[in-house]
């Protein structure tokens, strides 16, 4: 299939996409919800550390640290798991999987696409997170400071990752039926415990930190916390402090490849699957 | 020319709680440019094979070719030249327009933006859904939804289109239009082919160029509506009405093709075919035997539910 008709696959499974997630209600609703969803998400953490901590001027680090690692998560709830979501609700909701199914498109391409509409909305959940925090929660931060090209670079490669992740659960959900948000749920708790998202993955068992570090997410936050955070400090707390910047991009970019690669061959032999087993068109749960 | 549907010892089970053959052994051929039809009743296989040739499930066994393609290896190559509409299908996005959602499956087919507008405008006139074009998907009834999945199976100009019970479900005066819409379809575009599935057995001698007759995942017979309904042979055709009793026990009376019984007012309108005229005598001897009486008997031309009927034993309901 020509590299054009992939972009068009790419454009207007985006254009879908965000139809779907802007317009399911009315504009002032939809950013009322958009504002108070990733504020209460990040204000259950903050609580659970002030409890512990009373206060978070004292440790500016640690406090950036958890503060960071949940408000970037919001991308892996938002990403990985809306992509696999996808194929849930074209398959049962819309019921129109089927049509895109037997089309010329790559079914692939079209959940990259959707997975646009995503990444955006978790864009807008990230922003409106970290402003909070930094203008009523006084996490540190300054915009001259930020090491902006590891930031982006950070970024594509991370969103790369997760959405790799995403489609290789999508293709487990073609397998499924409405147990695919369990695994949603099950594969989010792990990446969760695994890879440092709130807390260092120091603190696992050996075995823990061995899987923690094969998954790109680790090095994604990392990342992203050691390019944001003005000060220094907030590498000594990850675990992974006898590594340079350029290592862990080396890391994450392997990882991310590997993932990605991992990823279309899952997505492949669970569509052949699907397909061998009829599981392309079935309602279960409408 | 390769002929458009080629289908060859074809079998599909479906695994789970004991092994289900759908379709057993299927060998058939549908030549390009004619409006083919698959009768059978609920459960045949009818289905099964549909979503075999559109490449939505793979065979078992045996080997189905679409447009000189194999559904396994060459599916991709299949794709750009079909679609598919199922009856009943009320799919599409809730949140897009009838117009937007329309729009959207042509471009997945890459047709010109130009060309998918124009044609949109034309099939929604069609159908006659022009007033609804720029209502969102949700907001319309269940037979709009309908009209607008027949309109995206057609919007793409597909060279082949499979349609599995497109008129279920719709009110009397829609079957109609889309009948005739269907029929026009294949006669003014050359070489277009079209795989229809119906229970309806008016559907199937009104439209169709050839009807194959399939029951429990077999193909039973292959012809012309008209040779079909020949070989029930004149004369052996009833339509017996009578006051309400228990019928099933006339299925194993000796010349007895096929029967079908289905109360009506009060009464009970039995159809049935007979090897001969003969047997008649028999099956008023069993219904008065039976303590019923005979309101009325008639002697029919066959029909294609004779044909069926002859065939499988037992009619499509």
């Amino acid at each position: 299939m020509a590299v054009k008709d992939h972009l068009r696959t790419l454009r207007l499974a985006a254009w879908l996409g965000w139809q779907i997630e802007s317009n399911w209600a009315r504009p002032l609703i939809f950013l009322t919800y958009s504002f108070i969803r990733p504020i209460a998400a990040t204000l259950i953490l903050v609580i659970m550390y002030l409890i512990v901590k009373q206060d978070v001027a004292s440790e500016p680090a640690l406090f950036s640290y958890v503060y960071l690692g949940a408000t970037f998560y919001m991308f892996v709830s938002s990403v990985v798991f809306g992509i696999t979501y996808v194929i849930h609700a074209d398959r049962e909701h819309y019921q129109t999987l089927r049509n895109i199914y037997i089309s010329p498109i790559s079914l692939y391409v079209y959940l990259i696409g959707r997975a646009t509409g995503k990444v955006l909305l978790a864009a807008l959940a990230v922003i409106i997170s970290l402003t909070f925090g930094i203008l009523v929660l006084g996490l540190p931060f300054d915009l001259l400071l930020v090491d902006w090209p590891l930031f982006l670079l950070t970024m594509v490669l991370g969103l790369a990752c997760l959405i790799a992740l995403g489609l290789a659960l999508a293709g487990i959900s073609l397998l499924t039926a409405k147990h695919s948000t369990s695994i949603n749920e099950g594969v989010g708790g792990l990446v969760y415990l695994l890879c440092g998202a709130v807390f260092p993955i120091t603190v696992l068992p050996a075995w823990g930190q061995a899987i923690g570090l094969t998954i790109p997410v680790t090095y994604w936050l990392e990342l992203v916390r050691r390019s944001l955070y003005p000060g220094e400090g907030i590498e000594l707390l990850g675990g992974l402090q006898d590594f340079t910047d350029g290592t862990i991009l080396l890391f994450l970019l392997v990882s991310t490849v590997a993932f990605a690669a991992l990823s279309l061959v899952l997505f492949r032999s669970a569509d052949r699957v699907a397909r061998q087993r009829g599981k392309l068109d079935m309602i279960t749960t409408y | 020319m390769a002929p458009a549907i080629e289908v060859r010892s074809l079998s599909r089970v479906f695994s789970g709680r004991g092994n289900t053959l759908a379709l057993d052994n299927v060998d058939l051929t549908v030549e390009e440019g004619e409006l083919f039809g698959l009768l059978g009743p609920n459960g045949a296989g009818k289905t099964t094979l549909i979503k075999i040739l559109c490449t939505l499930l793979l065979p078992s066994s045996g080997t189905a070719s679409v447009l000189g393609h194999d559904v396994d290896a060459d599916a991709k190559q299949i794709r750009k030249r079909i679609n598919m509409v199922s009856g009943g299908e009320i799919s599409g996005y809730g949140l897009l327009t009838i117009r937007e959602n329309l729009w959207m499956f042509t471009q997945f087919y890459g047709v010109p933006g130009k060309v998918a507008r124009e044609r949109i405008d034309s099939l929604l006139e069609a159908f006659g859904l022009q007033d609804k074009a720029d209502a969102k998907l949700r907001t319309v009834s269940t037979g709009q939804r309908q009209k607008m999945n027949i309109i995206r199976g057609f919007a793409t100009d597909p060279e082949l289109i499979f349609l599995d019970e497109p008129t279920l479900g719709l009110d009397v005066s829609t079957s109609i239009a889309i009948r005739n819409y269907l029929r026009e379809w294949v006669r003014e575009r050359s070489g277009r082919t079209m795989l229809l599935t119906t229970h309806y057995m008016r559907e199937a001698e009104e439209l169709c160029d050839r009807v194959a007759i399939i029951d429990r995942g077999r193909i039973v017979a292959v012809d012309t509506p008209a040779g079909l309904k020949r070989r029930v042979g004149s004369g052996s055709s009833f339509l017996i009405e009578t006051t309400p009793f228990d019928p099933e026990p006339m299925r194993s009376l000796p010349g007895m093709r096929g029967m079908t019984a289905r109360p009506a007012d009060g009464h009970m309108n039995i159809r049935m075919v007979l090897d001969d005229e003969s047997v008649i005598a028999d099956v008023i001897s069993s219904i008065v035997s039976s303590g019923a009486r005979v309101i009325g008997l008639s002697k029919n031309e066959p029909t294609l539910e004779d044909a069926f009927m002859h065939l499988v034993g037992r009619g499509l309901e």
